[in-house]
């Protein structure tokens, strides 16, 4: 039975997660324009939008990124310069130090989310729901950091990697990985694939429309022909 | 077709081009969710309606419609085009109608019929035991337990919703059970201001008047009836529209705050800035227009008629004496009674100004046969003579036809020249004595008095004449008693007369500065710079005034100051001149066609109407606590003997009783009764009442007000919130009529009145208190019913205002929402429910009707000479001329439903008309019936023109006015040419083919055509201006001379020293001094004058619920007080602070500002106390409304009749509500309790 729940959710389980995110936001951006947005309580409350968006913000796009490149580098590319070792110290360092940065925010965010009338009020199931859910996949991320303190020689990390390695370069046997990794790595990998299977009927579904042409746009006035 | 496919352009996009040096950029993108944006602000109907507040607006807004909704309104912007050289109409409307479609949907929108639960449950149990309705209603009224048990919780909640058909047939058998056991008179009615929506106004009144119900008058109980129009002009109120403001040179805005309360208007002053006028404001805050206008002048409140006294007094000396102006003098010769002979009378040793001489009092009468008793004298300058002028009132009504100001001799049509000053051609000069009365200290010492004596003697020139009764009398001509009651000097020397501006002698500029604090260079500067621009226009000087001034107890005199300014000048009737009065919308432009469809007139003459300050005086038992005696108003020159024994309300008693002033409830027998006992008598209806009332076997209703017999047991309010604003006396009302929680502070007085029965004051007098109302105001909450109505968007109507000459539309743009239903509809189907219950009830029944002497009929020339009152023996009692007339009035109750849906025969029959004159009016009851078609149905309406809908309504009332109408005008003129003998056909010929249809009115603003019930033109060549017909067709003027009065001569004006206009300070309501030191708590406290202005976020209570207006203010209650009276007591802004007095009591936050000066407290009325209003510390109870501290103070002048112009007309003279003498304790709020947990045991 193990062996079968190690098969479905590390080898197939990532495709129907990418599915569902790629099919469900495609759809959703077609059918429901006016749902696509961040939802922001900003305008019911300024109060801890400071800290708690910006601490919340910052912390979990750097801990994208960290995992992104932190699990997507072959290793024959990192290899030249530091050890998987090294590699994973870096890792636990830098995810503790985002990590905690946006349990900071997310703790403030929670509180307002939770706690202030005008805006638990005003809130749907599903935006208290996914605040509930990161705050959980992010405790979960910051109690990986003691298991890895265990053996600090990077073979978790190395396996954790050909996993994600395998899985989006479609290779077979990528479950075989994660099988022998520890409890808590594996829930946090099936919390993070989950992740993306509500997304598309999240507020999530903000993080498509970065405006990064923003920062390449010189033009003063913006005319769209008729 | 897809969003995201859109997006995937990588082998078709074209390259964004940049141009502008690449500041700008050209995208290719989709761009259908701009369609969003534009759905936005999408409709998918825009239609015409206004807004049915009594504001004077009267504006053309577009109101749009999506989805069924009404979404938001925005201003007309098609009216048609003025003329060259004058500014057009629009734009027109104001913040407060931007936000009415808010009501529609709003929490307080009415959706459903309400009923009191405890009555309902009464009710339910009622009908198990009987089956007939009206029996079950009498169940409950039997029970007094019962009846108490809803009366005593008005107001406190406890409403549940109904059913219409359930709550029709409650209301409906109350209505019969009251007609039944007490009579139709005890149904009363209360709607103010027709021109607002004159369909609904009709629907309630036509329900009312075909049952023999009795309807109030609104104008005068609201204190907008300003009492000096009509003792002037025999004119209710005439005024120009405001484009004619735009005409005039010197503008004069004396009390009214015209930016902030007539907004949509206000351009027309800024523009004639434009064109060179120069604006003055007289307001003792620095208001809104103060800050608008070139200058202000600052009187203390309430002394409004020293400073128009004062300068008048400099316009008489330097235009009528020193620098005659020949424009001045023509002017009041031949449009004023100036030149008209008084006689002076011995009055408490001295000589003093009396009555007119009249043609009787000469012997022969001077050749004239008829009326001669009505027929004032003045002396013709060409022969010398005293002669009869053509124009006077008794020339009106003796058929002669030659009824017109042209001077000439009425004997022979000689042209005269009228003498007006004996100065040079006396036979004699005389001391005569001018009553003071501004020389006693006022309790309160904003006011300041002097120490002139109270007779006041001083010279005029006099004639003698011998009377046909062999005596000599002295007379003198008004022009020289007014140069004399204004202190100004002829040339005559003598004791009282001012030799200069210095003087300190009463209405001197130096005077003026004590009593007013108006420096005295300002007021002499300001007076000539008005009367130098009047001489030198001819007239264009105006005067704009309003409620501030008009709501002082002796506001008559204040405004008398003010026209005869105008008077002096010769501004009245002149374009761009004149009598600005806009107080409220009263101006029912197409009166006429309307009267017969709100009255009922197609069916019964005359409909039961009563005078609503009287009403409410007498039956909310605010006389009970009268503290203002008849002595403390008399003049010093009365025979204080005459007037001893008599209260406020006995002389309203004894109005009534010599038919003056309307009575109703009329008597304390049913009127359906009375004739059937005439009948057994084997006597004539009238015999029998006189018979009966001279034996005093029956007495009229308003001698025992606190008797059961004469309640008003059932009463209904529509478009009004009598108890949230209008209701001058508030706490009584709810004390006394409703029988509720109130806080009634003060004592009942100790003089107990002589004409009425004194009883243990009775409580909830109102069996059944229904309001139809579209919002869940005050008045509604109190009701014991209160019906859904359409709101002015979802029901079809008409609305004028006196700003403008439009006719304008309130339209359904969508049905009415939830369960509402329109006026009309409401009380078209009370009237079916009425037929359907009445059978064994009632059935065919004849009423009597009281109706008092009418102003405009040959009636108002009663008692000539004197006042007698036939139930002191002093004279016969004979109907419609020493008492009232009594008209027997046949109804067919279960026909009352089809005469409600149809228009009767009696137009046909009896014609129409109005004012005095009136026509055949057969052809629009033939157009009428081809276009709402004829009633098929058997019965009494067979054949009948049908009325179903509200737009048949309108089409009823479009068809029959002269105003809307173009044959009906040429005929209404040509019936007044009959009269005056002159033609003034020309006035309406141009647009005789003109017709104005409801459907026209809904395209376009349509401008109305020019009619004799109005004394202004509209036509392409001068905007409307009161009087201009008077002025430019010599048409008389509707008074006793049918000149413009100077001088009112009845009896009852000379012993209260009103005969001239004089200066009276503000009366002591002796309401704060019982009360002032009770609570010595430490507190401090001030005592602060009460002034109830217009507000600026709501049209009285209309807007001020209004969450949008709300945002806008501070959200709740306020009132306005000065910056050193707030130190006084400690308050800074914002803070909460109760105000009270005897009558009641007011929780408000204050508004601390530079704008009010010290000694005022500033309440902008009719603020909600719905709306977060806390408790009142000192009552306990819920804060109050600004007339929680007022009481109605009756003034006897008010109370004449059947003398000419001072004769009675609904809503034209009677008593009014005054209320701005009125003092309040303000100190701060220790404890501020809201009281809104559910009141414990009280709905179990």
């Amino acid at each position: 039975m193990n062996i079968f729940l190690d098969q479905f959710f590390f080898g197939y389980y990532p495709y129907i997660a990418m599915t569902i995110f790629i099919v469900g936001s495609a759809l959703r951006y077609d059918r429901d324009q006016y749902t696509w947005k961040a939802d922001s309580s900003q305008l019911l409350r300024k109060k801890g939008m400071l800290w708690g968006s910006n601490l919340f913000h910052v912390g979990i796009i750097l801990l994208f990124f960290g995992h992104f490149v932190g699990l997507l580098t072959p290793e024959w590319i990192y290899h030249p310069f530091m050890s998987a070792a090294t590699k994973q110290i870096m890792a636990m360092i830098a995810g503790g130090i985002f990590g905690t940065m946006c349990l900071v925010g997310m703790l403030i965010l929670l509180n307002r989310r939770l706690f202030d009338k005008r805006i638990s009020k005003t809130s749907k199931f599903s935006d208290t729901f996914i605040l509930l859910y990161l705050f959980a996949q992010l405790l979960l991320g910051l109690l990986t950091i003691p298991y890895s303190a265990q053996h600090l020689d990077g073979s978790s990390m190395v396996a954790l990697a050909n996993w994600a390695q395998h899985i989006t370069t479609f290779r077979m046997g990528a479950a075989d990985f994660i099988i022998a990794e520890a409890w808590v790595f594996k829930l946090h990998l099936v919390l993070g694939m989950t992740l993306f299977v509500i997304f598309p009927f999240t507020r999530l579904v903000h993080i498509w429309s970065v405006p990064l042409q923003y920062l390449t746009r010189t033009n003063y006035q913006i005319v769209r022909r008729r | 077709m897809s969003h995201l496919l859109d997006r995937v352009t990588f082998f078709t996009k074209s390259k964004p081009e940049d141009f502008s040096d690449g500041h700008g950029k050209l995208v290719h993108e989709n761009r259908d969710w701009e369609r969003a944006y534009r759905n936005r602000w999408g409709h998918d109907k825009v239609v015409r309606s206004t807004h049915g507040v009594n504001c004077t607006g009267s504006c053309s807004w577009k109101i749009y419609v999506k989805n069924g909704l009404v979404t938001w309104e925005t201003q007309q912007t098609n009216y048609p085009r003025t003329r060259p050289d004058l500014p057009d109409h629009e734009p027109r409307g104001c913040q407060r109608g931007a936000t009415y479609s808010w009501y529609l949907y709003s929490a307080t929108r009415l959706k459903y019929p309400l009923i009191r639960s405890r009555l309902l449950k009464i009710w339910r149990d009622a009908k198990k035991q009987n089956v007939d309705p009206v029996d079950a209603w009498k169940s409950i009224m039997d029970d007094k337990a019962k009846t108490k048990e809803y009366k005593q919780v008005r107001g406190l909640g406890g409403m549940v919703r109904a059913d219409w058909d359930e709550v029709n047939e409650i209301i409906v058998a109350a209505n019969i059970y009251t007609a039944k056991i007490y009579g139709p008179d005890r149904v009363v009615g209360f709607s103010p201001i027709p021109a607002m929506s004159m369909v609904s106004y009709a629907a309630g009144s036509r329900y009312l008047s075909l049952i023999g119900g009795t309807c109030l008058s609104f104008y005068d109980w609201y204190c907008d009836l300003p009492p000096a129009s009509p003792q002037t002009w025999g004119e209710q109120t005439d005024v120009p529209e405001s484009a004619d403001w735009y005409n005039s040179s010197y503008i004069m805005a004396w009390g009214s705050n015209v930016p902030q309360t007539r907004t949509p208007d206000a351009h027309f002053f800024t523009e004639s800035r434009y064109n060179g006028t120069k604006t003055i404001a007289i307001t003792p805050d620095f208001s809104e227009v103060a800050k608008l206008s070139d200058e202000w002048m600052s009187p203390t409140q309430g002394t409004d008629a020293a400073l128009a006294m004062t300068m008048g007094h400099v316009i008489l000396k330097e235009y009528h004496v020193t620098n005659k102006s020949e424009y001045f003098t023509n002017y009041i010769k031949q449009y004023t009674d100036m030149p008209f002979l008084v006689m002076l009378e011995e009055k408490q040793g001295v000589l003093a100004a009396g009555r007119t001489l009249r043609a009787s009092d000469i012997d022969g009468a001077l050749g004239e046969k008829d009326n001669t008793e009505w027929k004032p004298l003045l002396i013709d300058g060409k022969t010398n003579k005293i002669v009869v002028p053509t124009g006077t009132v008794g020339s009106r009504w003796d058929g002669s036809g030659k009824w017109n100001i042209e001077h000439k001799n009425a004997m022979n049509g000689v042209d005269i020249d009228p003498e007006t000053t004996l100065k040079d051609d006396n036979d004699e000069i005389v001391s005569v004595g001018f009553p003071y009365f501004n020389n006693k200290a006022h309790d309160q010492e904003i006011f300041t008095n002097t120490d002139h004596d109270s007779v006041l003697m001083r010279s005029v020139p006099i004639k003698k004449v011998k009377l046909a009764d062999g005596r000599q009398v002295k007379v003198a001509t008004v022009f020289d008693l007014m140069m004399a009651n204004y202190s100004v000097d002829q040339g005559l020397g003598g004791d009282n007369v001012a030799s200069s501006f210095d003087d300190d002698v009463p209405y001197t500029p130096a005077w003026c500065e004590k009593v007013t604090g108006v420096p005295k260079e300002q007021s002499i500067r300001i007076a000539r710079e008005f009367s130098e621009n009047a001489d030198k226009t001819q007239g264009k000087s105006m005067v704009i005034l309003g409620a501030a001034v008009n709501h002082w107890y002796h506001m008559d005199m204040i405004y008398r100051g003010i026209i005869n300014m105008l008077m002096m000048c010769g501004c009245v009737g002149k374009s761009g001149g004149g009598w600005s009065h806009y107080v409220g919308q009263e101006k029912l432009r197409p009166q006429t066609g309307w009267l017969p469809l709100a009255f009922g007139l197609d069916w019964h003459r005359p409909p039961r109407q009563m005078n609503g300050t009287s009403f409410f005086y007498n039956h909310s038992s605010q006389w009970r606590y009268e503290k203002l005696e008849v002595d403390d108003i008399l003049s010093p020159l009365a025979d204080k003997k005459q007037w001893e024994n008599y209260a406020m309300i006995d002389c309203n008693v004894r109005s009534e009783k010599m038919g003056w002033l309307p009575s109703a409830p009329q008597f304390e027998e049913n009127p359906l009764e009375i004739t059937k006992q005439a009948e057994k008598a084997g006597m004539d209806v009238k015999d029998y009442i006189v018979k009966q009332l001279k034996s005093k076997e029956l007495k009229f209703s308003c001698e025992d007000p606190d008797n059961p017999k004469n309640f008003p047991h059932n009463m209904f309010i529509w478009r009004s919130n009598l108890l949230g604003s209008s209701g001058k006396g508030h706490e009584y009302l709810l004390k006394h009529l409703l029988g509720a929680q109130n806080a009634v502070l003060g004592n009942e007085t100790d003089k107990k009145p002589s004409e009425v029965k004194w009883r243990e004051g009775a409580e909830g007098k109102v069996d059944l208190f229904v309001t139809l109302d579209f919002r869940m105001s005050t008045t509604c909450l109190y009701s014991d019913i209160v019906l859904p109505s359409a709101t002015w968007y979802e029901k079809n109507d008409l609305n004028t205002s006196d700003m403008h000459p439009f006719i304008h539309p309130l339209s359904k743009a969508v049905d009415p929402a939830w369960e509402s239903r329109s006026d009309w509809e409401i009380y078209k189907g009370l009237a079916k429910k009425f037929s359907a219950l009445c059978p064994g009830h009632l059935g065919k029944e004849k009423d009597v009707v009281a109706l008092p002497i009418l102003h405009d009929t040959p009636a108002e020339m009663a008692q000539a000479i004197d006042v007698k009152a036939w139930f002191d023996d002093e004279c016969e009692a004979i109907p419609g001329k020493t008492m009232p007339n009594f008209i027997e009035v046949e109804r067919n109750y279960p026909d009352t439903y089809k005469k409600f849906t149809s228009l009767g025969p009696l137009m046909s029959k009896m014609g129409n008309g109005g004012k005095g004159i009136s026509w055949n009016t057969e052809d629009e009851v033939a157009l009428l019936g081809g276009l709402n078609k004829i009633v098929r149905e058997e019965g009494v309406s067979k054949g009948l023109p049908k009325i179903e809908t509200d737009i048949d309504a309108t089409e009823v009332i479009l068809s029959l006015a002269p105003e809307t109408n173009g044959q009906v005008a040429v005929k209404a003129w040509k019936a007044l040419g009959k009269i005056t003998g002159r033609d003034h056909t020309h006035l309406a010929k141009p647009k005789e083919d003109e017709k104005i249809r409801f459907r026209d009115v809904q395209a376009q603003p349509r401008k109305i055509i020019s009619s004799p019930t109005w004394s202004g033109l509209e036509d392409e060549h001068v905007s409307y201006n009161a009087g201009y017909t008077n002025v430019h067709e010599y048409i008389p003027w509707r008074t006793l001379t049918g000149r413009q009065q100077f001088y009112q001569d009845h009896k009852w004006m000379v012993d209260f020293g009103e005969n001239l206009c004089t200066y009276k300070p503000p009366i002591n309501t002796k309401t704060v001094a019982p009360i002032i030191n009770e609570n010595n708590d430490g507190r401090s406290q001030v005592v602060l004058n009460w002034i109830t202005p217009h507000q600026k976020w709501g049209i009285h209570s209309t807007y001020s619920d209004n969450l949008l207006m709300l945002t806008l203010n501070r959200g709740g209650p306020v009132v306005w007080i000065s910056e050193i009276d707030a130190k006084k007591i400690g308050v800074a802004d914002n803070d909460w602070i109760e105000l009270y007095n005897v009558n009641g009591t007011i929780a408000a936050r204050a508004v601390v500002s530079q704008r009010v000066p010290e000694g005022m407290s500033l309440m902008y009325h009719a603020q909600e106390k719905i709306t977060t209003t806390p408790v009142a510390e000192k009552s306990g109870f819920r804060g109050g409304i600004h007339n929680s501290v007022t009481r109605t103070i009756t003034k006897p002048t008010h109370m004449i009749g059947g003398y000419a112009q001072l004769s009675y007309g609904f809503n034209y003279y009677g008593t009014v509500g005054s209320n701005r003498d009125e003092f309040v304790v303000v100190r701060k709020m220790n404890k501020v309790d809201w009281k809104d947990e559910p009141a414990k045991g009280v709905n179990s």
